[in-house]
């Protein structure tokens, strides 16, 4: 599994394409966290559009950046889910915590909308 | 079949990989072999993990055998630690996975993509995890 990231303002998009599994959920939690910290991202989008196969190891890790994000005041969301990551994703009740997108651009689309909606009410609070 | 190999994360995906090879003969769809291959990831990878702590000395055994009828039945074995109690472990959520991020998530997924898994463990011997799946094969074969 290797990991593509993009930035835009201060949400980081990983990319994950190949499996995600227990020997490979050590590079890719420490990857993302290297990424989130270096370049100070608040939210992050997971895009699972080619994760080719997924075990348990996969709810530890978004479980884990969930953690890590929402401590920092951060969201993250989860995008391109193939119907089969999601029914495992599912098992382990992770979409009561974090959001599922239909893809990378919706989860953008509601980030930036949370932060419209953040400026205007500091806005009309002075 | 059966195989043995050493107790490091890369041989997950050889592990799953030769499963899904050797039910391929069965004609299965692709769920069918993304559950297997699930089945298996998670009862290898816990025995690497909580069997021998990762230990690359130690072996796992893999074996598969196919049925009448399309049924698949595979077993993964470990001689490592052992499961002190089965039944806790068995629960969703349950964990002794400390230092990682684990869930505890694996007995579920199994039991959710095969039809049977049997857990037969003691401490200080190993663990024997057997899994059941009926394929869907049609019945013109
Ligand atoms: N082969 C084994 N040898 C020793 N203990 C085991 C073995 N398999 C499972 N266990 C025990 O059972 C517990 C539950 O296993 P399960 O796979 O459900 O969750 P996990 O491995 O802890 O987390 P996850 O699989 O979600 O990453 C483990 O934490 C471990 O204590
Ligand atoms: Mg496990």
């Amino acid at each position: 599994m290797h990991l593509n990231f993009q930035m835009t303002d201060d949400i980081l998009i990983a990319s994950a394409v190949g499996e995600l599994d227990h020997h490979s959920a050590g590079t890719v939690r420490t990857e993302i966290d290297e990424t989130m910290d270096a370049f100070q991202c608040r939210h992050l989008i997971f895009d699972f559009e080619k994760v080719t196969f997924m075990d348990s190891s996969g709810i530890g890790v978004v479980l884990g950046r969930y953690n890590k994000v929402t401590k920092k005041g951060g969201r993250v969301f989860l995008a391109s889910c193939s119907e089969f990551v999601e029914k495992i994703l599912y098992m382990a009740g992770i979409f009561s915590i974090v959001d599922k997108q239909k893809n990378v651009e919706d989860a953008i689309c509601l980030l930036n909308g949370q932060k419209q909606m953040e400026m205007e009410v500091s806005a009309s609070g002075e | 079949m059966k195989l043995q190999f050493s107790a490091r994360a890369e041989n997950e995906a050889f592990a799953r990989s030769a499963a899904a090879a050797f039910v391929a003969c069965l004609d299965p769809t692709i769920e069918e072999l993304t559950e297997i291959k699930t089945g298996v990831s998670e009862a290898v990878s816990n025995s690497i993990i909580h069997g021998y702590g990762e230990n690359p000395n130690e072996m796992v055994t893999l074996e598969c055998r196919i049925r009448a009828g399309g049924k698949v039945v595979i077993t993964v074995r470990d001689e490592g630690v052992g499961i002190e109690d089965v039944e806790k472990a068995r629960e969703p959520m349950f964990t002794t996975g400390k230092t990682e991020e684990r869930s505890g998530m694996g007995f579920t997924v199994m039991e959710s993509f095969m039809d049977k898994v049997e857990v037969v463990s003691r401490t200080g011997e190993g663990t024997a995890v057997t899994m059941t799946k009926q394929l869907d094969i049609s019945y013109g074969l």
